[in-house]
Order: C-alpha cells, then sequence, then structure tokens
C-alpha cells in the first residue's frame, strides 16, 4: 500500500475499531492470548486488502475478516482450542462505573450474575455464539451480521432465536436462587 | 401470519428488525397467545441479562502497539516520521516550515543538519544511518518487534517479512544473549535485526544480503558508539552498541565463530 492517502485512510478507518475486532476474535477463541494472535493477522489481512475496499461500513468489513481469521485458526487448532476450560477473564471481572454507589452485597450479587451470563454466553455452540456476540455486544443489525457470517438474514434471526433460549436455559437456574 | 411464524420472528420484533405493519400483527398476536408472549419475555430477559453483564472485551493496550509493529513500516507514526525525515533529506533544501511541522526530536535533527551540511561518502552515510537507527531504537521504545531468548522463536518471526532468511544466533553461553529482533529499513532496504545484550547494554546487529564489506571486522567510534561492520557468506553484518570496542570485539569473536560452525 505505496498510496498514502490509502495508508491514512486505513489509520482513521479501520484501526479505531480495534477494541470490536478484540472483543470478537476473544469470544470466538475465548482465550485471550489466541485473541491477540487473531486479531493481529486479521489486521495484516485487512491492511494488505485495503486498497480494495471501498465500502462504507468498515467496522463490519474487518469483523468479517476478524471471523475468517478465526476459522482458519480454529481448524488448525481445533483440539488444544477444545481443551481450553479456563476463562481468565471470569476471574478478573470488573463491576461497571455506574453501579459503584451499591452496596457491597448488592456488587457481589452483581458480579456473581456476570460471571453466570459470562459463563452462559462462553459455553454457547460457536455459530449461537458468534451471531449473539455480533447482536447484543456489538449492537450490529440483521443486514450487517448477515454480511459478516455468510448467511441468510432469516437464518441471523432464527439463531439469535435459538441462541437466547439456550442462554435462558442455561441462566434459568441462577434465576431461582435469586 | 400463523402461530408459528409468530413465533419463528419473535427474535426481529426484539431486534426491532420488523417492519411496521409486521410489529402491528405480531403484537395483536401477542395479545391473545400465552405460549407467544412467554416465549418472547423468555428471549427478551436472556438479551437484557447479556447487555447488562457488560461483557464487552477491550483490546489489552499492547496490542495496538504490536499490530502498528507487524504491519508494513509506513503506517507506523516512526515510519511516517522516516518517510517525511527522507524527503527533507532528499530536498535538503532549508525548508524550516517543513522542519517546524514535524515537531520532531530537535536532538535528532540537529545532528543530521551538521552532518548533511557536507556530503559524506556511501559509507560515512550508512554508519550515520545506523547510529541514528540505533538512537531512536533505544528512544521511541521500539527495540523489539519480537520479544524473545529463543532464536526458534525469532527466526521464523521474519519468515515472509524478508525477502532473505536471516542468521540468527543465540549467544547466551557466551555472555551475549539474544533478547529479541525487528525489521528496520536502512540503507534502502528492509533488513533484519537481531537485539543482543552485554550486561546492560544493548546491541543491534543489523544483517542484508551482500558482500560490500571486507571478512574482516572494522571497528569505528562515532559520538560514544561503537560500530563494526564485515561481510560473511553472503551477509553484510553492522554491530552498533554503546559499549566498549573491547566488548563489541568480544561479541563479534563469539558470533563470527557460531556462523562458521
Amino acid at each position: 500500500m505505496a498510496d498514502p492517502t490509502s495508508e491514512q485512510r486505513f489509520r482513521t478507518q479501520v484501526l479505531p475499531h480495534l477494541n470490536s475486532a478484540f472483543n470478537v476474535a476473544r469470544w470466538l477463541t475465548r482465550n485471550d492470548q489466541d485473541a491477540q494472535d487473531v486479531t493481529q493477522e486479521a489486521y495484516l489481512r485487512a491492511y494488505k486488502f485495503f486498497p480494495g475496499f471501498h465500502g462504507e461500513n468498515p467496522r463490519a468489513w474487518l469483523l468479517a475478516i476478524v471471523r475468517n481469521t478465526f476459522y482458519t485458526w480454529y481448524q488448525q487448532n481445533r483440539e488444544q482450542a477444545s481443551a481450553t476450560l479456563f476463562d481468565e477473564t471470569i476471574h478478573s471481572l470488573e463491576v461497571g462505573n455506574a453501579y459503584q454507589d451499591d452496596s457491597p452485597e448488592v456488587m457481589l450479587i452483581r458480579r456473581e450474575n456476570q460471571k453466570q451470563v459470562h459463563m452462559a454466553l462462553r459455553n454457547l455452540p460457536l455459530e449461537f455464539r458468534e451471531v449473539m456476540v455480533l447482536r447484543e455486544l456489538e449492537e450490529l443489525s440483521y443486514k450487517e451480521i448477515a454480511a459478516i457470517v455468510g448467511i441468510p438474514m432469516g437464518t441471523v434471526m432464527s439463531r439469535l432465536g435459538r441462541g437466547r433460549q439456550q442462554l435462558a436455559v442455561l441462566l434459568a437456574p441462577m434465576k431461582q436462587e435469586a | 401470519m400463523n402461530h408459528q411464524q409468530i413465533l419463528e420472528l419473535l427474535p426481529a420484533y426484539l431486534d426491532q428488525e420488523l417492519s411496521l405493519s409486521e410489529a402491528g400483527e405480531l403484537e395483536r398476536h401477542l395479545e391473545s397467545c400465552e405460549a407467544c408472549r412467554q416465549a418472547y419475555a423468555q428471549q427478551r430477559d436472556a438479551s437484557t441479562q447479556l447487555r447488562q453483564a457488560e461483557l464487552r472485551i477491550d483490546a489489552p493496550p499492547a496490542l495496538l502497539q504490536r499490530i502498528e509493529a507487524a504491519l508494513p513500516r509506513q503506517i507506523t507514526p516512526r515510519g511516517l516520521l522516516r518517510e517525511r525525515f527522507g524527503q527533507w533529506l532528499t530536498s535538503r533544501s532549508s525548508n524550516w516550515a517543513a522542519l517546524g511541522a514535524m515537531a520532531m526530536s530537535i536532538a535528532v535533527l540537529s545532528v543530521s543538519v551538521t552532518l548533511y551540511r557536507d556530503v559524506p561518502s556511501p559509507e560515512q552515510r550508512l554508519t550515520q544511518e545506523l547510529v541514528d537507527d540505533h538512537v531512536r531504537s533505544l528512544q521511541s521504545n521500539h527495540l523489539f518487534d519480537v520479544i524473545s531468548t529463543d532464536r526458534h522463536t525469532v527466526k521464523p518471526w521474519f519468515n515472509g517479512k524478508l525477502d532473505f532468511a536471516p542468521p540468527v544466533i543465540d549467544l547466551a553461553q557466551q555472555g551475549y544473549p539474544l533478547v529479541g529482533g525487528r525489521l528496520d529499513f536502512v540503507n534502502d532496504r528492509a533488513v533484519a535485526v537481531m537485539v543482543y545484550r552485554y550486561q546492560l547494554h544493548p546491541i543491534n546487529l543489523y544483517v542484508w544480503p551482500g558482500n560490500d564489506a571486507g571478512n574482516t571486522p572494522v571497528v569505528v567510534e562515532q559520538k560514544g558508539y561503537h560500530l563494526a561492520h564485515w561481510s560473511a557468506a553472503g551477509m553484510t553484518y553492522w554491530a552498533i552498541t554503546d559499549a566498549g570496542a573491547q566488548e563489541l570485539n568480544g561479541f563479534i569473536t563469539k558470533l563470527r565463530a557460531q556462523t562458521a560452525s
């Protein structure tokens, strides 16, 4: 990419979506180090393909590359990936600032809730987890998700429906306790 | 729409992806259908719980640096600097406006201004370029692109990034541990840099293909740094460090002994 304006566009349009790219990679790989590797590889690919990108949605474009990079990685590391059961962020979750006025008990319950939801999402099968993360965490539209995952919008809808049902089932015991 | 179709559309209703007319029809059905109301409530609660848990995980700050370092040079601030600096040097006019706009380390610039007043020989220029690069690698905290004391990590890291395979040798046993590597751009080409340490002194070893130096290392001193260059087996080597000439000589002897074996 010798063209300086293309360089500059990459800097202003693609680099700022690092948090989105990492978040998606993080939930797909379920591991911090792998997510960093996948994100970096995705950025190198994005950099290479960027001169050919003329769309208006660089974030969705980048996330599609992150997803593809992940699947390449996943096929190469399938065995190792399934053996990774421990997820370090569950043990280091921070309580959001908006809730810092709560009493210690409320914070503790909230933190416990957060862990449960984290675990539930983490344990969703990949095909549901990816649409759930793109919709609920990245707040993308059905159209964007359909383009990123490469499925019809109707399938996005049905996977979100089934993903939420599965999540509800996984979270049901916790609701009864509360 | 029948009951089954309504059930299937619930996620889109929740996500406000339905048209007004579809949403209206669905709402009318919900009023009369307990099963659909329950299914909808279940999905809505799951979605709410997920969003309230704030599960988005931000990239660690070091990742941006790592990515910028891995991208081809021009994209990094340092690459941009090098580009502008290069343009300024080529024009070599007293363009003070451009100089001001660069807002760069005055030290590096003034050094270059003094140096470029007289037209230097290619070798002097290369020496100066390496001293500048060495200083910059220390100043901008960009000593490494890959940090590793294991040559089996450093060597593959260069794969695909260069049009040659640099010899990567660890000299930890000899008192000069390999601590990492990076890509750099000197002498108008991409080169491999292996970073070693002698006690607290970093040693940058630049390598690129070529036979333009002699077989015997020549040590020179410039601005308190010691530099040596030589060629061996089709590669040109430049080593630079703030350690003494004797330490640099020791390093070169041990390095050459390993390359030869």
